[in-house]
């Protein structure tokens, strides 16, 4: 097979690209639009399959440009990259489709899948960001793309959830500009290198080092929705169904969360983090976001809030994985970036084919529809159960290696936080799945049997999802799956 | 004098021969201003590839040379800020085409190509001299154009700003002689190599001060600033394009200058400056958060970001002088393309939509798409973000106070950008909300040739932070940072 050097620019270029395309397609353009759209998902995913296996088999991608003396954009393809890359890719395709079909007829298509296009390059160069310098550019690329997204709709609301989202996000990014800076003048460096570049510095001036600790994980925890940072994540749910399944799986939340791990292994290295003393207060903050979202979850009504709530909750067993600081955590933690990633979208994609073939918009609302839609209730049934931690599924696997690596680094208030949590999902996930399949419908949402309610780009994605989630759940050990390449990760950043 | 010729006299006689001639035929006015543009960007292409061989190019007109003729002299730094004028300008020209195109623009088109061909002449020649006295009669030229430029629309507001902004022009060019005077009877010499190495006397200092002053007024830096909103807000589209753009930055090169030659006065009076900028990112964010329309808002942000400049000129005290002052020439660079942009973008919306009240602005059924595309463009850049020159900037600013443990500055830089996001989120929620509109939306009305010019300022100020590390390398030809003989 022949090399290519510059395949990271590539992928990335794949949705950089595409973007002015759509940008300046007339609006009626609609089968044009759709044929760029899919035809680069799909080619994206071809090319992250390519670069994968080219990983494996160990070659070095390491891309660099000059931006100031010394400063490097830099794009780099390790394993912890892939991860990221081939989960975006997977679920841009799939979510591209969901959207063709979800927005079909509606206004500014030509805008949004722009941004769509531009908003997943920015998660793209997150993944591939081979410093902390190249990784902000993406970060503050990725606000503004999301931005339009979210207020898509126009409304007044939709204005108002956008400006604290760009209020949140902006300020993080500004924030972690200065974490940047001062990495750069303590390090000299802001490469992203498996141990660490701070031993040095943390030696010499702790004080320094936890400072710089605190703003980073702080401006990373606002897209990461680490309490109280996650403010804006349930305001923005008034964005469309596509944008919420790809804000909460994929980009937003996602970029945050791997930000984080980026800073804990490769910006402070696990050791000197350890050393240091930041990572168990960091633990602490994610078992409470953890709790705390899956409380407020419960006394959600509105589906999307509960659905935004649960990601608070789970996104954070992600960040508690690496603040563990132990190798079995680590590897919950990343199967997890996974693993939330398929569930969460599901969901989401259920709750916008409620919203658009039955008009339910709350968990009230939610009476027999199981029987008006049953594919999509069946899909997020499964989603559900995996969040809850039922094996064989998914979400099982990562709390399984979380609560191990929670044992391993003698931390056993862990087993009781996984276990407290695993009933907080149960409590607001499973009256939802009650009302669907065992109540009756109310009048409004039965309708004539058999014809279809939503049109197969809708039906399709969930369901696809929904068996990744059985599939990464059930096939665990098989070689290519998430749970796999995580361990690959993990011998990695724990140096071993 | 016999004049040579010299890819440096043509760049600043082509403008003056050029605006004779518009004066002269009016009717061919925007031919001519279009060709001289083009000649003079020409020439300025070819001075830049003779420094960038050969390095600094002096040329000593009439073969006299300093001290007893003058010397003009091409550094990489002043070939920037030329290359800034002319390709600024000659998009802003281009723009102008159209948007003075009208029949009822005919005393707009015949004055315009005239007087902006002069302010042409005055800032390359600034840009170009190196001599005091020589710079206080070409700002004395910018001051007498620029004002022209403002009151070109003749509205009653516009010539009320116009009066303001001569009133400031002429008191602070006074202040810039009488400091000209006070060295030429300290030291008996006016030319830039004349002023190395002299002894920071009281008097000296003093002499200083006042031309600091007089500079400061024609940059509008905070408290002295009165004059600029209005002046910027009231012209028309190309004209404020072309003020807040490149005007204001003559006077902030000349303080470059004068840093690079005079003697450092004392970390105290940096600090002032400082003090100064930040206020002005206070006080201008302030201002832009309260303004009622689009152009005052933008005006507005121009007295920020110019304290943002003089915020880097201090960020790092003397130590860092040099690498400061190259922080603030990258600012100056990203500000002037950026706001430019801006300007025009706010004409094209504000022609479309036949208004510039903010509050409004979602009530029109018809978006100028492309223009508030260019205007979101543009207002990344000026925010700060990556990958636009503007966010390098910023980081170089950010970096040196870090460094040198000046968190203040820090702080203030991080509490402008904060105000900045606020103020222009204020016209994004305009572009962008449709529910208070009553007919259908028009959203692709409005895509017009005249948008392309804005769009590529915009688009420039965004990529060209990509190329950040050539375009440092590039100022730094001659040595203009002092960081050298």
């Amino acid at each position: 097979m022949m090399d290519a050097p510059l395949l990271p620019l590539f992928i990335l270029l794949t949705s950089l690209l595409a973007a002015p395309v759509l940008f300046s397609l007339p609006e009626r353009a609609a089968r044009l639009r759709t044929g760029i759209n899919l035809g680069m998902a799909g080619l994206k995913v071809a090319l992250v399959a390519w670069l994968s296996l080219k990983v494996s088999q160990g070659v070095i991608y390491d891309l660099r440009f000059e931006l100031l003396p010394g400063l490097e954009f830099k794009l780099q393809a390790d394993p912890l990259a892939i991860l990221f890359i081939a989960l975006s890719a997977v679920l841009w395709l799939i979510t591209t489709i969901y959207s063709v079909g979800y927005l079909e007829h509606g206004p500014h298509r030509a805008r949004f899948f722009g941004f769509f296009s531009l908003c997943v390059a920015a998660t793209v160069g997150i993944a591939l960001s081979g410093n902390l310098f190249t990784f902000l550019l993406f970060y503050e690329l990725l606000t503004l793309a999301t931005y339009p997204l979210v207020i898509h709709r126009g409304t007044a609301e939709a204005l108002r959830a956008g400006r604290i989202y760009l209020i949140y996000t902006l300020a993080g990014g500004l924030v972690l500009l200065l974490g940047t800076l001062g990495l750069w003048v303590l390090a000299g460096t802001t490469d992203f290198v498996p141990g660490g570049v701070l031993a040095y510095v943390v030696a010499v001036n702790p004080l320094a080092a936890q400072l710089l600790f605190v703003v980073l994980i702080g401006a990373l925890g606002v897209k990461a929705a680490l309490f109280p940072f996650h403010v804006w994540l349930p305001i923005a749910m008034v964005a469309p169904a596509p944008v919420s399944a790809l804000l909460h799986a994929v980009a937003v939340v996602k970029a945050g969360a791997f930000g984080i791990m980026r800073v804990v292994y490769e910006v402070f290295g696990i050791e000197t983090a350890q050393a240091l003393g930041v990572t168990a207060p960091l633990a602490v903050l994610a078992g409470v976001t953890i709790i705390y979202g899956s409380l407020k979850a419960i006394t959600q009504d509105d589906i999307k809030k509960r659905l935004a709530y649960s990601t608070v909750s789970q996104v954070s067993y992600i960040t508690l994985g690496v603040a563990l600081a132990s190798p079995l955590a680590a590897v919950g933690a990343l199967a997890h970036l996974i693993h939330q990633g398929l569930m969460k979208i599901t969901m989401f994609m259920v709750a916008g084919n409620l919203a658009e073939g039955l008009g339910v918009k709350r968990v009230s609302q939610m009476d027999g529809v199981g029987r008006a839609m049953p594919g999509s209730m069946l899909a997020f049934t499964l989603a559900a159960l995996g969040m809850i931690g039922l094996p064989p599924l998914a979400g099982f696997v990562s709390k399984w290696y979380l609560a191990q690596g929670g044992l391993e680094a003698g931390q056993a208030w862990v087993i009781e936080l996984l276990l407290g949590s695993s009933l907080l999902n149960a409590i607001y996930f499973m009256p939802m799945l009650h009302r669907a399949w065992f109540r009756d419908a109310a009048p409004e949402t039965t309708g004539a049997p058999g014809r279809p309610r939503i049109g197969w780009m809708l039906a399709v994605p969930p369901a696809a999802t929904a068996a990744l989630v059985l599939i990464a759940g059930g096939f665990a050990n098989a070689p290519f799956s998430p749970l796999e390449w995580t361990r690959f990760i993990v011998a990695i950043e724990y140096q071993e | 004098m016999s004049v040579d010729l010299s890819p440096i006299t043509l760049a600043i006689f082509v403008p003056l021969f050029g605006a004779i001639m518009a004066f002269l035929l009016p009717r061919a006015a925007s031919v001519i201003g279009l060709a001289t543009l083009a000649l003079t960007t020409g020439a300025v292409i070819w001075l830049a590839r003779a420094v960038l061989t050969g390095g600094a190019v002096v040329l000593p007109l009439g073969g006299w040379g300093a001290p007893l003729g003058i010397d003009l002299r091409a550094d990489g730094l002043s070939v920037a800020m030329l290359g800034l004028t002319c390709a600024v300008g000659f998009l802003v020209s281009v723009a102008a085409l159209d948007s003075l195109k009208g029949a009822q623009q005919a005393r707009q088109r015949q004055y315009f190509w005239p007087l902006w061909l002069l302010l042409l002449t005055g800032m390359n020649g600034v840009y170009l001299g190196t001599d005091i006295f020589n710079l206080y009669v070409m700002i004395e030229v910018i001051a007498l154009a620029a004002v022209g430029l403002t009151v070109l629309s003749g509205s009653r507001a516009a010539v009320q700003a116009g009066l303001e902004y001569m009133y400031a022009s002429i008191l602070g060019a006074l202040l810039f002689l009488m400091g000209v005077g006070f060295i030429y009877l300290q030291l008996g010499r006016l030319d830039f190599a004349g002023l190395t190495g002299a002894e920071p006397t009281g008097a000296l200092i003093a002499a200083l001060a006042l031309m600091f002053v007089g500079l400061a007024l024609k940059t509008a830096l905070f408290p002295l600033h009165f004059w600029l909103p209005a002046a910027h807000a009231n012209a028309t589209a190309p004209a404020s394009a072309l003020l807040s753009g490149l005007v204001v930055k003559a006077a902030l090169y000349i303080v470059l200058r004068l840093a690079q030659y005079m003697p450092f006065p004392s970390e105290t009076l940096l600090t002032l400056v400082g003090l100064m900028g930040a206020g002005a990112v206070i006080w201008g964010g302030i201002q832009a958060l309260r303004a009622e329309r689009l152009k005052l808002l933008v005006a507005w942000s121009t007295v920020a970001q110019i304290g943002l400049i003089f915020v880097a000129f201090a960020r790092a005290g003397e130590v860092g002088l040099p690498e400061s002052w190259k922080a603030a020439a990258l600012l100056i660079l990203a500000h002037g393309i950026a706001k430019a942009a801006m300007f025009l973008a706010a004409g094209r919306i504000k022609d479309e939509i036949g208004h510039d009240v903010i509050r409004d602005l979602d009530r029109s059924p018809i978006r100028p798409t492309l223009a508030q595309f260019t205007f979101a463009l543009a207002a990344i850049s000026l925010i700060g973000l990556p990958p636009s020159l503007g966010f390098i900037g910023k980081w170089s600013l950010m970096e040196g106070a870090m460094a040198a443990g000046y968190w203040h500055w820090v702080a203030v830089t991080m509490a402008g950008t904060l105000m900045s996001v606020a103020y222009f989120s204020r016209v994004f929620a305009g572009f962008l909300r449709f529910d208070r509109v009553r007919a259908p939306v028009g959203e692709h009305q409005g895509w017009a040739l005249a948008d392309a010019a804005p769009l590529t300022l915009a688009l420039a100020a965004i990529g060209l932070g990509l190329l950040a590390a050539p375009i440092l390398g590039f100022i730094e030809i001659g040595y203009p940072f002092g960081v050298a003989p």
